[in-house]
């Protein structure tokens, strides 16, 4: 075999979501009611551009959750072979290089010496404290300070003239296929998105994607020859971290509403439909959950995980399939502490919903209560769990930073923004400061956040019914 | 002839929708003199509404005027900066709305809010203000002003909340008072109170008054001179007794035979084929063309021109000129007068006896039970196959408890429902369920009674599937299409959803939901109060026709009198939970006894009626079924109330087999 695939639980969990989300997309294009508003958000700039945004770091975070490990070197003929015990993502493979550029501790963006002084031996067997140079950064540069102005003239101009390529073809094709699907000359086609004259913004979009192509390229060819968000402690490239975190906050995100949704849905629904002592029990129930501190709830809970998995190795046999559990439960435990907003929704939406003349016209046909809420009452709230999906999403991305920050987080080996803000807090009190590290996280959470919120904006627009 | 208070030229006023353009007002002209009653008449969505809303510039965000003139006493009020066009609002020209749930402020008291228009317009402040404000209550007749004036509009009930906005109206005595749909949203006894206040108010302060209204009769109450609309646009203009006695274009006809009344019983009601245009078109000939039965080329061709029928009578139709066309007319209105066989079997088909539903008020922490709500305390009626029913009464009264309680969408408290032989409060679980294909509802609300989010031939395939009632799925689809036939919509259309279709059509959709599992009793709950007078005539026929070839039996549950004439057998009226008369449509309308009877008859505006019946004033509203008056529940209103109706119910009395009244006027005897 070439490789061992390895199925981490998170990662099917994804999948099934991403399933889900395939089938959504599939009962929505038969439907017209369903479809229009998706034709609304399609239509507003802000909407387009975030979901752009967006996909491109879903995309990310589905690579990485393609996971194997790679057989170690064979001992003999017909020997078993034995895979390593790290687990890889496809995402690894695609970034290569950027996994194994390993210096030895700290540099900074671009830099070509480590940032610390150390004893160097020279050939003539002289030492000296200088800073040394980088075993990858900037490595086939003979004399940095002269050369490197221009070296990195040249690869931005190289990278930008990818990155012009690549968004001219794109737009070459755009306008093709929109010609051919609106039945009008390529010219006209391309008038029309010039102008924003279609009812889709495919200006925005062409803008937006052109950026992150831009973005794409320049990164490509410069992180073949520099760190170009420096490195951590331990020499780890930041800019890889970062990109690796980006499954963790998908994750975190996604999984756990859907950890949260089943919950939410039933005893929200049920309390509204059913109303007497269901509600009752129901409304308590939630009431004295939220009045729990979120965090005290957390931490204890993780802390028992912790405790249970450190008298347990033996159950996990990579360090992967141990933080992979953790981040799993911490969806898990994030989920059942956040369901009650949702749930309180449902319930007062479920309350107006079963007043309507529509349940009861169901009811004087003697149709059952199962199928009255899988019919008419569930079809007609899906729009409140719509838009607090994806309101909730950048709450829950954010939660994890400063869980993982108070040390009740993810996993310590697993990448996050968390861990890396974590670890760059102590380094901010050093002179000189270590900055880089905490300026990645945040740029790179903030453009998740940002798009997101933009993205559950339009959503919000569109979907709700008292908007329009 | 004086001057002309207000004079609008040629008025165009545009609604973006998305794309398009919606021409929602569309060259309109007319006048109005003062002291007088001008009414624009017309369907819903004809473009009433947006020129009254021009007149104050008070036009939603889509919309704008685009050209026309607006002058008041000779001022052009377009022209006029918004802070000049601040004074004119209220102070000269006042409007008052269709709903007055929605156009208080809830969190201001109502004396504040009257005060609130005084002070804007006025220099009356503090006591004087406070003085005027309580004289404009008593204008607008609200009981005991001074206690009042402290009170929320959640106190008051919609036709006091009315009365409330009229004398925030009359605060800065306006020269002309706009009345939109005044009291569409009110009970026909308070409809009466309200109109007559406006007639009266009007007399004393000589203002000029456009009524809006899409109720011919309340326009022939109150109006001096009426204007019909249609498609954004004036279609005919005359004097009240001109237009009532010589309506000319032939959409006005149209309207006065989709009436109801007893004078059509039997008889199929005038229809007005197809809908009103979209407005986002150019229109190259008459709006109305492609529903009118006179249309010819020149119609589709050729915009008609005013032409003058009277002095003072003007209509838009090419008909006028050339009066040939006219001959059709015969061929077009004749309708077969269907003689309904007057089917009575003995055993009736659903016997109701004593129904009692009392809702119990929870009140503090623990939801103690603090009272009950007696919505239907004690109801007793009885319906044979191939007949109808008609349950009437003011809002509030208990008609749609009854109706749910009887399908047990509601489980009665007391009482018995036989329904062909079995008691329906004793079935459960599937049992009940199986019987359920026998019985059926049809809503008022044709918006909230179908599933935005299913297809018509799933909501239609619902109950079939639920009740069994075709069993393969061929069978189901041929059967949903000969139903969708029967109620007039085409076999394609079950596979659209229900925003596509229009109130009347949502309606047909109802009822062929209904109609799906073969009932022989259906309960229609104010069916056609949500729809057009010219929809209203078109489900009514459906549901005759239906009745006539399937011999269902109707409850139909309503407030509108004339519909009832011209459609029940027989008639239920209900006050305060209970029934107060009973009897057939004859016995009922010509000869009500029971005073509550009286007065909602005599309250029901009338579109003939030029001597001017009397009518019995009800003083106040419907009491609270909390807690409802000792003795007779009628007897703080009724004017005939003795001191033996304050002690106990009245007995029942019986006038013939099928007329009788709970009322002592009749029981000494
Ligand atoms: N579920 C309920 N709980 C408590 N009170 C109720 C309930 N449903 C109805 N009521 C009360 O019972 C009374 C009768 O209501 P119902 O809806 O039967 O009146 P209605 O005659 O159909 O009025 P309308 O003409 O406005 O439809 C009203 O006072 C109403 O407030
Ligand atoms: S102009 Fe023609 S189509 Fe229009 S109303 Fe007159 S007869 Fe009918
Ligand atoms: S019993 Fe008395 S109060 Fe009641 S309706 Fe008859 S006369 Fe009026
Ligand atoms: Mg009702």
């Amino acid at each position: 075999m070439l490789f061992n695939p390895v199925f981490l639980w998170t990662d099917m969990l994804l999948w099934l979501l991403l399933v889900s989300v395939a089938f959504y997309i599939w009962r929505v294009r038969q439907r017209e009611h369903l479809l229009q508003p998706w034709r609304r958000l399609l239509r507003s700039r802000s909407g387009v551009a975030s979901a752009v945004v967006l996909l491109a770091f879903v995309a990310v975070g589905v690579f990485d959750s393609l996971h194997f490990r790679l057989p170690l070197e064979k001992q003999g003929n017909g020997a078993e072979t034995h895979y390593s015990p790290e687990v890889l993502s496809v995402f690894d493979l695609m970034v290569g290089p950027l996994r194994k550029q390993v210096e030895k501790t700290y540099s900074a963006p671009f830099a070509v010496q480590l940032y610390t002084k150390e004893t160097i031996e020279l050939p003539g067997g002289k030492q000296v404290r200088d800073y040394p140079r980088l075993k990858y950064g900037g490595a086939h540069l003979r004399e940095p300070v002269r050369e490197q102005a221009g070296d990195i003239a040249v690869t931005a101009l190289q990278g930008g003239v990818y990155a012009f390529f690549l968004c001219g073809g794109l737009t070459v094709a755009l306008a093709l296929w929109l010609a051919r699907r609106r039945g009008i000359s390529p010219g006209e086609a391309w008038t029309m998105i010039r102008h924003g004259r279609d009812e889709i913004p495919w200006r925005t979009l062409l803008t937006t994607i052109g950026l992150l192509i831009l973005f794409g390229c320049l990164a490509t060819v410069f992180s073949a020859k520099y760190h170009i968000f420096g490195t951590d402690k331990v020499g780890q490239d930041v800019f890889y971290l970062s990109l690796k975190s980006i499954r963790t906050g998908l994750m975190i995100g996604t999984l756990t509403t859907l950890v949260m949704l089943p919950f939410a849905l039933l005893l929200g629904i049920m309390a509204g439909y059913f109303r007497g002592w269901v509600d009752d029990v129901i409304q308590y129930t939630y009431t004295t959950l939220s009045s729990i501190p979120g965090v005290l709830l957390i931490a204890a809970a993780v802390l028992i995980l912790q405790v249970y998995m450190d008298n347990n190795q033996e159950l996990f046999d990579t360090v992967a399939a141990r933080a992979d559990l953790r981040l799993l439960f911490l969806c898990v435990i994030l989920g059942i502490t956040s369901w009650t907003g949702l749930c309180r929704l449902l319930r007062g939406e479920t309350l107006k919903v079963r007043e309507m003349e529509f349940i009861q016209a169901a009811t004087a046909f003697g149709v059952g209560h199962f199928r009255i809420i899988a019919r008419h009452i569930l079809p007609n709230v899906m729009h409140i769990v719509l838009i607090s999906i994806v309101l909730d999403f950048s709450a829950l991305v954010l939660a994890e930073a400063v869980l993982s920050y108070v040390g009740v987080g993810v996993d310590p080996s697993m990448q996050s923004w968390g861990n890396m803000i974590n670890g760059a807090r102590l380094e901010m009190a050093r002179e000189p400061m270590v900055w880089w590290s905490l300026l990645a996280a945040f740029v790179f959470m903030f453009v998740l956040v940002l798009s997101a919120n933009l993205f559950s904006d339009r959503v919000r627009d569109a979907f709700d019914p008292r908007v329009r | 002839m004086s001057r002309p208070l207000l004079v609008v030229e040629n008025l165009r006023v545009s609604l973006d929708a998305g794309k398009t353009q919606v021409r929602a007002v569309d060259g309109v002209s007319f006048s109005i003199d003062p002291h007088e009653t001008f009414a624009l008449l017309g369907e819903s969505g004809c473009g009433k509404s947006m020129t009254a809303l021009s007149l104050m510039r008070l036009l939603p965000e889509a919309g704008h005027i685009e050209s026309g003139r607006i002058s008041l006493d000779g001022q052009d009020l377009l022209g006029l900066p918004e802070i000049a066009m601040r004074s004119v609002r209220g102070k000269r020209i006042a409007m008052i709305f269709q709903e007055p749930m929605t156009s208080l402020n809830p969190v201001m008291t109502i004396g504040q809010q009257i005060a609130e228009t005084l002070h804007r317009h006025t220099d009356l402040r503090g006591e004087a203000a406070q003085r005027r404000v309580l004289e404009l209550l008593d204008a607008v007749g609200i009981p005991a002003p001074q206690a009042r004036y402290h009170d929320y509009p959640f106190q008051f009930s919609g036709g006091m909340k009315q009365r409330v906005m009229i004398a925030i109206a009359l605060a800065c005595e306006p020269d002309l008072l706009i009345a939109d749909e005044p009291t569409t949203a009110l009970d026909v006894t308070i409809q009466a109170q309200v109109l007559e206040l406006l007639r009266r108010l009007q007399r004393e302060r000589g203002m000029a008054v456009m009524l809006i209204s899409h109720d011919l009769a309340v326009v022939s109450e109150m109006a001096q001179r009426v204007a019909v609309m249609y498609a954004g646009e004036i279609v005919e203009m005359a004097g009240r007794e001109e237009f009532f006695a010589n309506p000319q274009h032939p959409y006005t006809r149209k309207l006065f035979a989709s009436l109801p009344g007893a004078a059509r019983r039997g008889q199929q009601l005038e229809i007005i084929r197809g809908s009103v245009p979209p407005l986002d078109q150019e229109f190259s000939g008459c709006r109305f063309a492609g529903r009118c039965d006179f249309a010819w080329q020149k119609c589709s061709d050729e915009v008609p021109a005013w032409s003058k029928v009277t002095s003072g009578h003007q209509v838009r139709c090419h008909l006028l000129e050339s009066p040939e066309h006219a001959a059709c007319e015969a061929v077009a209105t004749l309708s077969s007068p269907v003689v309904r066989p007057e089917v009575r079997a003995d055993q009736p088909l659903l016997e109701v006896t004593d129904l009692k539903v009392h809702f119990p008020i929870h009140k503090g922490l623990f939801k103690r039970v603090a009272g009950h709500v007696r919505a239907v305390d004690g109801v007793s009626l009885a319906i044979h196959s191939g007949r109808t029913l008609a349950l009437v009464g003011e809002s509030g009264c208990g008609k749609t408890t009854v109706g749910k309680s009887i399908l047990q969408l509601i489980r009665p408290t007391v009482g018995s429902v036989r329904f062909a032989g079995d008691e329906l409060t004793q079935l459960k679980g599937a049992a009940l369920r199986a019987r359920r294909a026998d019985f059926q509802i049809v809503f008022q609300d044709p918006y909230s009674s179908l599933d935005p989010r299913m297809r018509v031939a799933d909501i239609i395939e619902e109950g079939m599937v639920a009740l069994g009632a075709a069993v393969s799925s061929v069978d189901r689809q041929n059967s949903m299409n000969s139903l969708l036939q029967q109620v007039g919509l085409s076999p394609d259309s079950k596979y659209r959803y229900p925003h596509e279709f229009s109130g009347g059509q949502r309606q047909r959709i109802a009822i062929a939901r209904a109609l799906a599992v073969k009932p022989q009793l259906i309960v229609c709950d104010e069916p056609t109060s949500a729809l057009d007078v010219s929809v209203q005539a078109q489900i009514l026929n459906l549901l005759k026709g239906l009745q006539d070839e399937l011999g269902l039996a109707y409850l139909f549950i309503t407030h509108n009198l004339a519909v009832v004439e011209y459609f029940a057998h027989e008639v239920a009226v209900m006050y305060l939970g209970r029934i107060v008369e009973r009897g057939t449509v004859e016995e009922v309308m010509q000869s009500p006894r029971h005073p509550y009877t009286r007065a909602l008859l005599s309250a029901v505006p009338v579109v003939e009626g030029d001597a001017r019946r009397e009518i019995i004033r009800l003083a106040g509203d419907l009491p609270s079924p909390a807690n409802p008056p000792s003795g007779c529940h009628f007897h703080p209103r009724c004017p005939q109330a003795m001191a033996a109706c304050r002690q106990n119910y009245p007995a029942v009395v019986g006038f013939s087999i099928t007329h009788s009244a709970s009322c002592y006027l009749y029981s000494e005897k």
